[in-house]
Parts: C-alpha cells; sequence; structure tokens
C-alpha cells in the first residue's frame, strides 16, 4: 500500500543554497540599509534622544517653506536634468550607434572607443576639467570661440543661474553618451541579415531601413535606456557637487535631489547635519524612481514586447 | 621542571620590568585636532618648547583630515579612545561637545585672563559663564594690494570709501591689472571676503552684533543693509566673467599679478609670500566718512580644550595653561604667519604683511563674523544664505533689499531672541 502513493518529492534544498549567497550579499547591501533609511525617516532627534514621529518629518518637507520651497526647486532642477539627457543625450547616442554600425565606416573600434572613453573617468575628473575648460580666466572655451569670431557668445556659464543647469547636464550627456551607444550598437547588431535581407528585397533601403525597419526592432533597448538615464539622473550628485559644491550655487539653480538630500544628511558648513530630515528626501527620491519605473514596467515595456520575435 | 621555574622567572622579571619602566616612564598627552598642515611646527617647535620646560610630560600631535575631524572626534569621544586635548572648532560644535560633558569648563584655567571676551565668545556658553577652550588664533579680514601695481600708478592706499572707489576706477581706467580680484562661483567669498570683510563698519561691530541676536536689530535694518548696497558697486570692478571664477581663481588671478586689490582674510599671507613675486601691502575695510572709528572682523578660528575623560588632566591643564600664555603665542603666530594670537599681550611677529594685519587692532574695534555665534543654529541656515544671498547681491541677481529681506525671514522663521 504504502509503495503505491506517489514518492514524496524531495525537498529541493540546492535552490535555496544557490540563491543564498545572492540573496544574502544582496540584502545586507541593499535591502537592509533601505530599510534603514525608511525607519530613519520616522524619527526625530529629541534631546539626544530618537524619537518615533510618524509622518512629520514629510509634513516639515512639505508644509515649511523653509524645506518645501528647496525641495520642490530642486525637483524642478531634477526633471530638467532629466529632460536634457532624453532630448540630447539618447538621441545623438541613437545616431552614433547607427553611423558606428554602418558596414563602410572606417576606424569604427577607434571612434567606439574614444566615446566611451569619459563614461569610465572620475566625476571628480569630468567636473575639474569641463569647470577648467568652460573658466573665463584659464578656459579653452573663449579662445576656442574666438578663433571662429564667436567671441561674444562666451558667457561663465557655469555662474549665471539662468544656464548652469543645462551647461551640467550637457557635461553630464558628453560623460554618458557612451552607454546609449553601446546597448544601441549591440541591439543594432543583433537584428538578424534575414529581416535586412527581406527589407532589401522589398526596396526598403537606406534612411527607410532605419525608421522603417531596425527603429522598431530596437525600440526595447531604447526603453531600457531611457529607464536607466531616469534612474542615474534621479539618482545624480556627485558632478553637481564636484562642478558647484555642496550648495549648487548659483542661488540653488544647480541643485538637485541629490544635493538637496547631501546638505540635509550630512550638513553643511555652519549647517548641521540632520540624518531624519535627510532620510525623509532620500524616501521621497526613492518614491519618485519608483514610480517611474512602474510607468515604464507596467505602461511602457508591455507595449515594447510586441514588436519582439 | 628548571624550564617552568625558569619561564616562571622570566616571565616574573618581564612583568616586573615593564611595571618598573611604566612608572619611570613620562605622562603622554595627546592632541586632537584637524590640522594636519601644522604637524611640522607642532613637532619641531611647540611641543619641544613645552616639553623642555615640563619634564615628565610628552605630547604627542594627532591630527586628522579636516573634513573627518568632527565625525573621528565625535566617535572616539563616545568610545573614550580621544586624546586628552581637543582642537575646538569655534561655536556650536564645540559648545555642543561641552553640554554633552566631553569638554571640560577651564574657566578657572590659570591664563585665561589673558584673553579678552570676544576672543574668549567662541568657546563659552551663551550666558558667557562657563569657558572650555583655550582660544588660540584667530584670522582678520581686509584688503591685499599689489604694492608694485599701486606704485607704478601712483595710487594711495584707501581709507575711506569715496578713496576706495576713486582707486578702483584709477585702476579700471588704467586697464592694466583687474582692479579687484574676487569670483562669485563658490559662493563664500563672496560672503566671507565681501560681506563680513566690509560689514563690520556698518553695523558697529560686537555694538550690532549682539543688537541682532538680542533681536534689537535687524538684518533689514540700514546699518545690514548697506554693506549689500557697496558690494553690488563692486560688480564692475571684478574681472570678465566672475560669476564663473572660482576661489582658487581668485587667488591665482593676484599673486600672477593680473589683480591689484585682493579682498582676504589673514590666513593668506603664508600661500602669498610663496607665491607672489611682487611686494604687498595691506589695508583694513574703508570706513565710510575720514574719521569714523574702524571695526574689523578678527575672526576666532582655533581654540584647544580638555577632554573630560583624561587620564592626566592635571598635566594637560599645565599645557594648557602654557597655551595660554605668550610664549606660546609668540612661537605659534610666528610660524603661521596670518593666524593672529588671541591673546592681549601683543606678540612681536616677523612678517610685515602679518605685522600691517594685527597693527589693526590697535586702531580699530574687533568683532567676529555676524552669523556665527548662535543665529546659525537653525533651517534655513544664516551663514549659508548668506553665502547664496551675497553671490546674488554681487551677481545682480537681488537687489541688496530683497537679499536681506530673504535673509531676515528665513531668520525670523526660527530664530526667536530671548527678551
Amino acid at each position: 500500500m504504502a509503495a503505491q502513493t506517489r514518492p514524496k518529492r524531495p525537498i529541493r534544498w540546492h535552490i535555496g543554497v544557490f540563491l543564498a549567497p545572492a540573496v544574502l550579499v544582496y540584502t545586507a547591501i541593499m535591502i537592509l540599509p533601505l530599510a534603514g533609511t525608511l525607519q530613519l525617516s520616522l524619527f526625530r532627534n529629541i534631546e539626544q534622544h530618537q524619537v518615533f514621529v510618524g509622518f512629520d518629518n514629510f509634513r516639515t518637507l512639505f508644509g515649511d517653506p523653509n524645506w518645501s520651497v528647496n525641495f520642490w526647486n530642486a525637483l524642478r532642477n531634477n526633471v530638467w536634468f532629466f529632460i536634457i539627457h532624453m532630448l540630447v543625450q539618447n538621441p545623438i547616442g541613437v545616431l552614433l550607434a547607427a553611423l558606428l554600425s554602418s558596414p563602410r565606416l572606417r576606424f569604427a573600434a577607434f571612434y567606439r572607443t574614444a566615446i566611451f572613453v569619459p563614461t569610465i573617468l572620475s566625476f571628480v575628473i569630468v567636473g575639474f576639467a569641463w569647470k577648467l575648460i568652460l573658466s573665463p580666466i584659464w578656459g579653452v572655451a573663449p579662445h576656442l570661440l574666438d578663433f571662429v569670431g564667436l567671441k561674444s557668445l562666451f558667457t561663465p556659464w557655469l555662474g549665471k543661474e539662468q544656464y548652469a543647469l543645462t551647461a551640467l547636464s550637457l557635461v553630464s550627456v558628453w560623460q554618458f553618451i557612451g552607454i546609449p551607444m553601446m546597448l544601441i550598437y549591440a541591439a543594432l547588431l543583433s537584428i538578424p541579415d534575414e529581416v535586412i535581407e527581406a527589407a532589401e528585397c522589398d526596396g526598403v533601403t537606406g534612411m527607410a531601413q532605419f525608421w522603417k525597419i531596425k527603429l522598431p526592432l530596437i525600440l526595447p533597448s531604447i526603453g531600457i535606456i531611457s529607464i536607466l538615464t531616469f534612474v542615474g539622473n534621479f539618482n545624480a550628485f556627485d558632478l553637481i557637487y564636484t562642478a558647484q559644491g555642496a550648495l549648487a550655487g548659483p542661488n540653488y539653480s544647480t541643485d538637485i535631489l541629490g544635493t538637496f538630500l547631501y546638505r540635509a544628511f550630512f550638513g553643511f558648513q555652519l549647517q548641521v547635519g540632520d540624518p531624519n530630515m535627510g532620510a525623509a528626501i532620500a524616501t521621497m527620491m526613492f518614491l519618485i524612481i519608483l514610480a517611474g519605473v512602474c510607468v515604464y514596467l507596467f505602461l511602457v515595456q508591455t507595449r515594447l514586447r510586441r514588436y519582439q520575435f | 621542571m628548571t624550564t617552568k621555574l625558569l619561564t616562571a622567572l622570566l616571565l616574573g622579571t618581564s612583568i616586573l620590568g615593564t611595571t618598573g619602566m611604566a612608572l619611570a616612564e613620562d605622562v603622554t598627552l595627546n592632541i586632537e585636532s584637524w590640522r594636519g598642515d601644522d604637524l611640522t611646527i607642532w613637532k619641531d617647535k611647540l611641543i619641544p618648547a613645552f616639553e623642555a620646560k615640563n619634564p615628565g610630560i610628552k605630547v604627542v600631535f594627532a591630527p586628522s583630515a579636516p573634513t573627518e575631524y568632527d565625525a573621528a572626534l565625535g566617535a572616539k569621544l563616545s568610545a573614550g579612545s580621544a586624546g586628552d586635548l581637543i582642537t575646538c572648532r569655534p561655536f556650536d560644535k564645540s559648545l555642543e561637545l561641552f553640554k554633552k560633558g566631553n569638554l571640560a569648563d577651564l574657566s578657572t584655567l590659570p591664563g585665561m585672563e589673558n584673553f579678552s571676551p570676544v576672543a574668549k565668545a567662541a568657546w563659552q556658553t551663551d550666558d558667557g559663564k562657563s569657558s572650555f577652550c583655550v582660544p588660540m588664533a584667530s584670522v582678520i579680514h581686509g584688503f591685499i594690494y599689489n604694492k608694485d601695481a599701486f606704485d607704478k600708478l601712483g595710487l594711495k592706499v584707501p581709507t575711506t570709501n569715496e578713496e576706495f572707489y576713486a582707486v578702483l576706477d584709477k585702476i579700471k581706467a588704467d586697464g592694466t591689472y583687474i582692479p579687484m580680484a574676487m569670483g562669485t562661483k563658490d559662493l563664500w567669498e563672496a560672503a566671507t571676503m565681501g560681506y563680513q570683510n566690509i560689514g563690520p563698519n556698518y553695523w558697529k561691530g560686537e555694538e550690532g552684533r549682539q543688537a541682532l541676536i538680542k533681536g534689537e536689530q535687524k538684518l533689514t535694518d540700514a546699518d545690514w543693509v548697506e554693506p549689500y548696497r557697496e558690494l553690488a558697486k563692486w560688480k564692475p570692478y571684478l574681472g570678465d566673467g566672475f560669476e564663473a571664477q572660482t576661489y582658487p581663481d581668485s587667488q591665482n588671478l593676484f599673486t600672477l599679478g593680473r589683480a591689484a586689490i585682493y579682498p582676504a582674510g589673514s590666513w593668506e599671507i603664508g600661500l602669498f609670500n610663496t607665491q607672489a613675486q611682487f611686494k604687498m601691502g595691506a589695508f583694513p575695510p574703508p570706513v565710510q566718512k575720514a574719521g569714523d572709528t574702524c571695526y574689523i572682523s578678527d575672526h576666532t578660528d582655533i581654540g584647544m580644550g580638555l577632554n573630560a575623560a583624561s587620564k592626566h588632566p592635571e598635566e594637560a591643564k599645565k599645557f594648557l595653561a602654557w597655551v595660554a600664555s605668550p610664549d606660546f603665542a609668540t612661537i605659534y603666530a610666528n610660524a603661521l604667519p596670518g593666524f593672529f594670537s588671541l591673546n592681549s599681550t601683543p606678540v612681536k611677529m616677523e612678517d610685515p604683511l602679518a605685522q600691517e594685519f594685527v597693527s589693526w587692532r590697535g586702531k580699530c574695534k574687533s568683532t567676529i563674523r555676524s552669523t556665527y555665534q548662535i543665529l546659525s543654529r537653525g533651517t534655513p541656515n544664516l551663514e549659508n544664505e548668506t553665502w547664496v544671498e551675497s553671490a546674488n547681491v554681487i551677481n545682480g541677481t537681488d537687489t541688496p533689499e530683497a537679499a536681506a529681506k530673504k535673509l531676515q525671514d528665513g531668520l525670523d522663521s526660527w530664530y526667536k531672541p530671548a527678551k
């Protein structure tokens, strides 16, 4: 009788064992700190003791004009930072990838490397180098413009409220253009030759081929790049900090969420750091990024799938 | 058996030996500091001078990086591993340590009477009753100028505002030099070298600063807006693209001889002496009318306190009393020109530029930066906002009145002066 019952399924230990290292490491260095941050944002330091205050820190962040003005300013700047990347970095990235994948281009490997190199440079180097390039005193930018007779176009971009953020966004674009280029380049190379040949048989060549055949096929990659750009931009901090300092001058015009968080959390000069308010800002950043990623996953990516083979 | 006995004997002698040594060993005091730059001065000049007079006490100067100092010190203090002597940041950071019981009360330390109330203010409780650090040094604001340029253009050192702008106009008309080397990119230059430099002449130094803390004056009062009106006038005299000019840019413009006047803090003296190839002079912030009393910002910057948990408080106090003495002041001020002793006994200094700066103490009244005591405790932080607004005023993006109003509104939102 007993022999006839279905043999008991053995417990599949190996799944747990193989998952364990990744799960443990990820929990220790990602999930726990994240939970810690969320927890910290619900407390406040009153007379040297951490006291639970519910959502009071968020009420301060949005209700107290001393905080909310800075927060909305930082968010607005961050959105502009992102828009510049989407409008400049990604189209140029696609264009460069399309040019690189052209079989008639010579020195393609050289261009590919050269364009990708800034991406692996440290922010400190990029920030410092561009500060020097754009410097009105020692920089090459005024001289180069002088050569072509456009000296009048030069202004101290990094010191002007209306230009500083755009200038820094473009520096960031310059630095990271290699990433969309590489991803799109890889996507273009992976388009099967049969598809291209079939298109050629039907007389779809040149630009039409790019717009009608290749672009739809690389749309999923463009989607991935957009979401990477979004996450990267809303977490950005380094470039602004190295180029403009923690006060993100002039007049907070380059202040983004990262620098705002830094000042609140660690303090700056005479301002004493407030880890609880800092954690509240960090939580907001997390929610903003989460919302953006959700929009992408549930609305955009499900539609993109239809184009796949 | 014999080996065991031998080991026991050896062990015994070694223990006895070490205890014997420890008894004879000197007391060692450790100094916590962020001034890594001063390591050689402490090691070669200050500590030997103290040890020569106080046999039996050894002193070790153990600095950490400036940006890490506060965090590292806090951690060491709570772990009980901090040094006996603690270099004090001015105002709130040290006050907080004192309130936590990390710094000992030094009000009765011999030598404290060598310091004026303004000098001690940076390391006192708000009521001024207890002092917890010995003031070591201050920095003085003023203007450093290129003497060769002034001689070439036949300019005289300005003492009043009128003369100041006349000099700037002449330099500008001549065109060889940028009249004034200052940028607004780093923000703090505009506030520290600008507003806090010329301001005391308008708000009458300590008088205005105390009144502001008491709430009797506001930043929107004429005395506090006037310095901003002056700053707004500086714009045409700054170099091309000053909006993107950083602090090192300004220093280089001046030391390369391309600019004639540099709104300065005395800490520049050491660097400028090694870099500038021309003769330099200095003048205090010009007064409004000839004959007005002049005021200077003589900002207390660095002090030294006693770790309340120190194992050798007596020896440490001996050291602090020496830090409060004129002997220390002489060595320190000469080794670091531009960091002036706060000791009431005048210190003889070799450096002519440093002498010029310190001579103003005799004829002008000293004050400290208006935003440092008490007023920068809340959000928005008055000091940081002053950086931003001072830069805005010079850039012309805010009027002096609008800037003052923003600062006062920010201050009002959290600061309720004691009535």
